[in-house]
């Protein structure tokens, strides 16, 4: 959050103690500064406020003045300024700073609501924790047992609605279970621009639903169910699969584009079960896209590579690594880098590159941009290598010029990092004059071809930085282990470094920065330890004059926008 | 104190032999004379006149209306728009509706009043959609008015244009909550807006200024601007001025719509000389004075205490017969004046029965936004239908009672309060008939049940 000027500073006071917080700040997030906190369900920060859930309801009061003389009433008893405290209780989601507010949020008062609007959300809830996929992060249950009675007066029939209704292919609802907060609503109205959910019939028989002859099937489509408190809405791809209590939780970075939301790796035992938004309020607020949870299936895909090759033969890491190094040190070679490797091996991509005295080469990648979280730029770190000095210019799409190089016969060995040659535009003639040394995750006519493959690890298993659209740099870590017989990409090209005859110090990402802090202009001072979970903003100052491929997105406008639309809030 | 005679102020016409609803019945009979007079002058002085005539709003809660028109955000710049409140829905209220059927120009010459006062130039008329007949004749004559040059866009030559349009609503009680209103009018589900910050007079219809005024209030705004808030104020009582309109339903032998200067007549007079007394051989044993909302009156209960009349306090002791039907009155009695849908209920009727018939309303009405009012209103009602279809429990009133005390006050509009007001008052004053019906049930038998939706 952006640091408010002082004298926009308000002082309230909550439960006793005294908070100030920036105009406009309600008492749920006034609360959660000193540490108390008030309970609510339909209330999201990113969202409108609706009030409509009624668990956040605190009493609220002002100090007590002299009509008359409007001098203030002074409690002997306390010898403090009086309080009038309002009849009614109020949300505090709606109620925002104002000078002098006092709030409780412990009163019997508070704590009889309370319990009130709990044995009312149960009431008609089904109660099947047992087999809800929600159970263990499910607010229902968690304010239950904080705020709830603990036992039931209700001998009723219970409401029967429809159970799995299929909202779109990602996203399932149990309408018994949802308590019609509405979040799904409006992050449909709000955030993704996709109106398709709405509420039909009243009372307590409302039911939710998409738009008749609609389906809930855009790209956030599963932001939904990350911000519903309750089981009703489910991913598809995720139910039933596994209790979440059972699973780590890892920070890492959407790598689908350059937008770079923050995300968490959901997984046990070596295996990813989900990706979730974590929230960055200077990047994606608490959103991700649908197609960037789905990547982590690529772990386990089809065609992984699982064991380092010599002309097709399964190989110890060391003879491919000294085999690479003899083609190479024939001469004539060619590094292509990626604008999806991290920071620190697109850092130790240039070091290789500078070793064997050949050019480096890049592959863009570039879609449409959906302006909200991805951007139309597919490579995560395109940036990065720009800052790493990998490349000094934005690189196209395709490999024509390097491809003109190994026709004319001055390029006779490429290095590929995980990028398809054979994509980029290189024909098959072309890959078989040179040799091809291939770091991927992947099999692809470039592997095929290549005469030395090292396997290497996806982004969920290992550790690095990518510098986003904002420049802004950020960190992901291992959730997971890569396959037996996968190298890490900074052991690989730091073995291959060694093997060229410039060895460095050390493969680990965290002393590697001490070389790049010292190296690279625009990371000096920096190391890999103090940069924050939200990341921390590189001056991109040198590179604002190229022309990024990006349009405007949520939390970023692009820096010269010729003839483009305005940016969104 | 025999009761005094009828004072037909909005109700004049109503009823008349040979009195029609179209324009020229009216303007026979001096119709729009004041509206020619008002636009002469400036529009304060009539905000001034509504000001000091101390009208307070007919449709239920009994809002100062000149003060409501003061609050209006005239500092925005934005358009600021009339809404004619016609979703007359509160059971045991049929007021506007003859308003509406019988003397709609009155009505619409209100409304002009209204709009000139406030500088408006465009108003709604919300009449709910069981209303059809009442819709087409407001449509003919808004018409005719428009025709005449007593609404559209140059009226009576002054200059000054307004349009009146009339919509109708799909049949929802919550449609006469006002900001539930206004959503429906921009084509929504009716869910009431949170206040803060969506005041309708800073933040309503389109989200500018908007004043929501009932039927019955606009036509008063029409005799304040004849005989001037001054004169205006003498009718009725201190604080409780002009005349009102008691809608009397139930066990009483003359039934219908009586109209009094406000707090001239009192409860019994009402119900035994005007309304002619209980039927033969029945006693009256409650009545509910101000729409079913209303906390409901025990016929035998007493209140005693200290009340402000003017600057003074004065005693009074009051049986149910001597309470004044005022605003003030019924307010200080527990209850209040509401939308004066007069309910009355004699010894025939089984409490428990009753109630769950009013919960029905409110359960199948709830719009299901906020969770207390949503769950709380059902609840309610699934209590009340099981004690009527013969499975009663004796502590079912102290559950009823519990579950309506955590709905009242916690709500997003006063739905909470109407749902809530009708199980805590039938089961504060007849508790003892919800303990014993577990038994009379099994007496009488499951058989005499009504049925119960």
């Amino acid at each position: 959050m952006i640091q408010p000027a002082t004298s926009d500073l308000i002082t309230v006071t909550i439960d006793g103690r005294e908070v100030s917080v920036p105009k406009g700040t309600n008492m749920i997030e006034a609360a959660r500064r000193v540490g108390v906190d008030v309970p609510h369900y339909c209330y999201h920060s990113k969202l409108s406020v609706v009030g409509n859930c009624r668990m956040c309801l605190v009493e609220t009061g002002m100090p007590a003045v002299d009509p008359a003389t409007k001098a203030p009433v002074i409690d002997p008893a306390t010898g403090k300024q009086r309080v009038n405290w309002g009849p009614r209780p109020a949300i505090a989601c709606a109620t925002n700073a104002m000078p002098g507010l006092h709030v409780r949020t412990t009163s019997p008062l508070v704590k009889d609501c309370r319990e009130g609007v709990m044995e009312f959300l149960l009431v008609n809830h089904p109660l099947d924790c047992p087999i809800c996929d929600q159970a263990g992060e499910c607010k229902l249950q968690e304010q239950s047992a904080g705020y709830g009675r603990g036992y039931s007066r209700y001998i009723e029939q219970k409401n029967v609605k429809p159970k799995r209704t299929l909202l779109g292919p990602r996203v399932m609802l149990d309408d018994e279970r949802c308590i019609l907060c509405s979040r799904c609503i409006r992050f449909c109205k709000e955030i993704a621009k996709d109106d398709v959910l709405g509420f039909t019939d009243r009372g307590s028989y409302t039911t939710l639903t998409c738009y008749p002859g609609r389906r809930l099937e855009g790209n956030y489509s599963l932001n939904t169910v990350d911000i519903c408190p309750v089981g009703a809405l489910t991913s598809t791809d995720f139910r039933f699969k596994m209790r979440v209590w059972f699973l780590k939780q890892t920070p890492s970075i959407d790598a689908e584009s350059s937008a770079g939301a923050n995300t968490l790796l959901w997984s046990r035992e070596g295996v990813v079960y989900r990706i979730t938004p974590r929230q960055n309020d200077a990047v994606n607020d608490t959103w991700m896209a649908d197609s960037g949870r789905a990547l982590y299936k690529a772990i386990r895909g089809d065609g992984r590579l699982d064991c380092a090759r010599v002309n097709g033969a399964e190989s110890a890491l060391d003879l491919a690594v000294k085999a690479a190094a003899e083609l190479l040190l024939r001469g004539g070679a060619a590094v292509v880098g990626s604008g999806r490797s991290s920071v620190e091996e697109q850092f130790l991509t240039r070091k290789l590159a500078v070793a064997l005295k050949a050019k480096a080469w890049l592959v863009s990648r570039v879609g449409e941009g959906d302006r909200i979280l991805v951007s139309a730029d597919r490579n995560p770190n395109v940036r990065g290598a720009l800052v790493t000095g990998l490349v000094d210019a934005l690189p196209s799409g395709r490999l024509d010029a390097l491809g003109a190089l190994i026709d004319s016969g001055s390029v006779t060995s490429v290095v590929s990092m995980g990028e398809d040659l054979a994509a980029a535009g290189l024909s098959a003639a072309q890959l078989a004059r040179v040799s091809v040394i291939y770091l991927g995750t992947h099999a692809n006519a470039t592997s095929a071809a290549a005469k030395v493959v090292i396997s290497t690890l996806t982004v969920f298993e290992k550790h690095g930085t990518f510098i986003n659209q904002q420049f802004r740099i950020q960190r992901f870590a291992r959730a997971v282990p890569g396959p037996a017989g996968a190298t890490d990409d900074l052991v690989a090209l730091s073995r291959l470094l060694g093997a060229v005859g410039r060895p460095i110090a050390t493969a680990d990402v965290g002393a590697l920065w001490t070389a790049i802090a010292s190296e690279v202009p625009a990371l000096a001072m920096m190391s890999y330890g103090n940069i924050p979970d939200t990341g921390l903003q590189v001056d991109g100052t040198p590179w604002a004059g190229l022309p990024f491929a990006e349009g405007p997105g949520l939390h970023y406008s692009p820096a010269a926008p010729a003839g483009k639309e305005a940016s969104r809030g | 104190m025999p009761a005094p005679e009828q004072y037909r102020m909005i109700f004049r016409h109503i009823d008349e032999p040979g009195y029609s609803n179209d324009l020229a019945c009216y303007v026979r009979n001096g119709g729009y004379e004041v509206l020619r007079r008002a636009v002469k002058r400036r529009p304060e002085e009539l905000v001034d006149e509504v000001k000091r005539s101390g009208l307070l709003g007919r449709g239920g809660a009994g809002f100062p209306c000149g003060v409501k028109w003061t609050l209006l955000d005239r500092r925005s710049g934005k358009p600021v728009y009339l809404i004619v409140n016609a979703d007359e829905s509160e059971p045991g209220t049929f007021k506007d509706r003859y308003i509406i059927h019988q003397d709609p120009h009155q009505l619409i010459e209100g409304i002009m009043i209204t709009c000139f006062a406030n500088k408006v130039e465009r108003a709604f008329i919300y009449i709910r959609g069981e209303f059809p007949q009442g819709a087409r004749i407001l449509e003919k004559a808004i018409a005719e008015a428009r025709a005449a040059n007593f609404a559209g866009p140059d009226i009576l030559g002054t200059g000054y244009g307004c349009e009146i349009y009339v919509h109708r609503g799909a049949g929802a009680y919550i449609c006469g909550e006002e900001t539930g209103l206004i959503e429906s009018l921009e084509g929504k589900r009716p869910y009431p807006r949170i206040k803060p910050p969506y005041y309708p007079a800073v933040l309503g219809l389109y989200q500018c200024p908007t004043i929501v005024n009932n039927v019955e209030t606009l036509c008063h705004v029409k005799h304040i601007a004849d005989m001037g808030g001054e004169a205006f104020s003498k009718i009725g009582t201190l604080n409780n001025t002009g005349t009102r309109i008691y809608c009397v339903s139930g066990h009483v032998q003359r039934p219908g719509y009586y109209e009094f200067a406000l707090g001239k007549i009192t409860l019994g007079q009402l119900l035994y000389e005007v309304c002619g007394g209980p039927l033969p051989g029945r006693k009256f044993k409650a009545v509910i004075p101000g729409g079913s909302s209303a906390k409901v009156l025990r016929f035998g209960e007493r209140f005693r205490g200290k009340r402000k009349v003017g600057v003074e306090m004065v005693e009074y002791d009051w049986g149910v017969e001597d309470i004044p039907l005022d605003f003030a009155s019924l307010a200080t009695a527990g209850s209040m004046g509401g939308s004066g849908g007069v309910i009355v209920m004699d010894d025939s009727v089984s409490m428990v029965e009753a109630l769950g018939n009013i919960n029905a309303f409110y359960a199948h009405e709830s719009c299901g936004q906020c969770t207390p009012c949503r769950e709380g209103s059902l609840w309610m009602k699934k209590i009340t239908a099981r004690m009527v279809h013969g499975e009663a429990r004796a502590e079912d009133g102290a559950l009823l009672k519990s579950v309506a005390d955590q709905i009242a006050g916690r709500t997003i509009c006063a739905f909470g309060e109407a749902c809530a007001w009708p199980t805590q008052s039938f089961v504060a004053k007849f508790g003892d008939e919800f303990k014993a019906y577990a038994q009379a049930k099994k007496e009488t038998g499951a058989r005499e049940a009504p049925e119960l939706v």
